[in-house]
């Protein structure tokens, strides 16, 4: 009867790449339950709300002071290279392009994937080593959908809420600096710094919004859903969703932005 | 008590290199509560977890209530697991709900139209069969190891199973707490009329709740039969079980 039991693997390449084929094999069949899970109604509308309210609200205070100093630290640091040719007149323009092709989205999303994302990743872990997942599987409770598509879902709501306020809050930091040294007004400003801005910033950055709301989503609920070796465990998925978010976030960028100068 | 509600066949199950269930044989009839007794590691867990089918078999059969678990699509899982309950080693209370809520959230799931007055009264129910009513209100954080138990097997209780798996449902506590886990069990037996397995180490919870005993090693049962049928025996690893035990 022996022969029926498994016998431990022997690993084809070594022990580590093969390793890591597996989690890139087990990601994409976690993505897949994902979106397989997401279309099967009915939808967690409360849950999705609450996990929003979690990921957005409760982001905004940070996403806020964050937002603002970006807009004005970038405002004081460009200004004396531009005053050297007398050019502190495009100071909005150049800072609306920044803050809205690229520091916005980057911003926020470093901010979430280090605040939110280490929370999602720490929170399903602590479920997993203390059985309360498995407690909602044998209560038969799908806790996939409950915990994982309503996170997701939220994250990719409100990302994109948030990268649009870090934009705003980021041009305010920018204008108050504007404002103090030039006597630049509210208007002028504006009109200014939308100048040089078109539509397809616009939908460039959203579309990086929808993305890292999404890699941060699944990231850190696949580390924390899949987490292991009791508390320890919480720890390693909480640090592990962190830093896998942030290296997948600058890549994407990358990759997007590539894309949308070769459209431009 | 002749109708079977667990038959399990030549199960066997690995993780690796750790061959943990080596070919278990067990039977559990309507209204019996069977005692798997076994030191740490000896495959206890494994063997609940894959009735519950949270763990999937290498070989062998796993039938409850006439179906067999490791061949039910997940919809035919999840009506099994309505009637199969299992009380968590630490009650694996969610920690971000209340008491109440966290007792609420089964029943609300698997009932979507259910009345709010319909679950603050089930609720209440077996919150009074565990003796807890006062907690409703309570975070689990705010409660004792027993109590957090307590609460788990209300929690189980809500959904009315017909199968109770217990995981060690008197570890970690103090005597008294222990004697009146073990009443509780009991007490769920006769009053909802359960099927019970309890999986534990504690010879005391083993001779209060137990009708059937069976002893576990190294991933197979050496000895079944009620309390003194097992413990008359001079079988080294029973005798060392009992003195131990008894001497603590």
């Amino acid at each position: 009867m022996d022969s029926n039991i498994e016998q431990p693997e022997k690993p084809v390449i070594s022990k580590g790449i093969d390793g890591f084929f597996k989690d890139i094999y087990n990601i994409f069949l976690f993505l897949i339950r994902i979106f397989k899970e997401a279309f099967k109604g009915p939808v967690e509308v409360r849950e999705v709300i609450r996990q929003c309210y979690q990921v957005g609200y409760k982001s905004l205070a940070l996403i806020t002071m964050t937002g603002f100093i970006t807009g004005l630290v970038f405002t004081k640091q460009s200004r004396p290279s531009l005053s050297e040719f007398g050019a502190t007149s495009w100071l909005p323009s150049l800072i609306s392009i920044a803050v809205i092709r690229a520091l916005a989205p980057l911003v926020t999303a470093l901010i979430t994937a280090g605040k939110v994302g280490s929370g999602i990743g720490a929170e399903l872990a602590s479920m997993r080593v203390t059985e309360q997942i498995d407690a909602m599987e044998v209560s038969a409770i799908n806790p996939f959908k409950f915990l994982v598509v309503t996170r997701v879902m939220a994250t990719t709501i409100s990302i994109p809420i948030l990268v649009a306020y870090t934009g705003l809050v980021g041009m305010l930091g920018s204008f108050l600096d504007i404002h103090l040294n030039e006597q630049t007004s509210f208007t002028s400003f504006f009109q200014e710094a939308f100048k040089n801005i078109y539509f397809l910033d616009f939908i460039t950055t959203g579309i990086k919004a929808v993305v890292f709301g999404f890699t941060i989503g699944v990231v850190s609920c696949y580390q924390g859903y899949n987490a292991s070796q009791g508390t320890q465990g919480v720890g390693k998925a909480a640090n592990t969703s962190v830093v896998v978010s942030m290296f997948l976030i600058f890549l994407e960028e990358v990759f997007i932005v590539q894309i949308a100068n070769s459209i431009r | 008590m002749n109708e079977k509600v667990i038959d399990i066949h030549n199960l066997y199950k690995s993780f690796g290199s750790n061959h943990v269930l080596r070919g278990i044989d067990i039977d559990v009839h309507k209204g019996e509560n069977v005692v798997v007794l076994g030191r740490s590691g000896t495959g206890k867990s494994v063997l609940i977890k894959i009735i519950a089918g949270l763990l999937q078999p290498d070989s062998g059969t796993v039938n409850v209530l006439g179906q067999e678990v490791d061949k039910l699509d997940s919809v035919a899982l999840r009506e099994l697991r309505l009637k199969v309950g299992f009380c968590f080693q630490h009650g694996a209370l969610y920690d971000s709900m209340t008491v109440g809520e966290n007792l609420a959230f089964p029943l609300k799931r698997n009932t979507p139209n259910i009345k709010h007055e319909q679950v603050k009264r089930m609720v209440s129910v077996v919150l009074e069969a565990v003796g807890l009513a006062k907690t409703i209100d309570q975070m689990p954080s705010e409660l004792s190891g027993g109590q957090r138990k307590r609460i788990g097997i209300a929690r189980t209780l809500i959904l009315r199973p017909d199968i109770m798996l217990y995981d060690e449902p008197t570890a970690g506590l103090d005597p008294i707490t222990c004697t009146e886990i073990n009443n509780l069990i009991n007490e769920v037996q006769r009053r909802f009329h359960t099927s019970s397995i309890i999986i534990t180490h504690d010879l005391a919870c083993a001779k209060q709740t137990g009708d059937k005993i069976v002893v576990m090693k190294e991933g197979k049962f050496v000895k079944q039969g009620n309390f003194e049928e097992v413990f008359s025996t001079q079988d080294d690893l029973i005798k060392e079980f009992y003195d131990y035990n008894f001497i603590q």
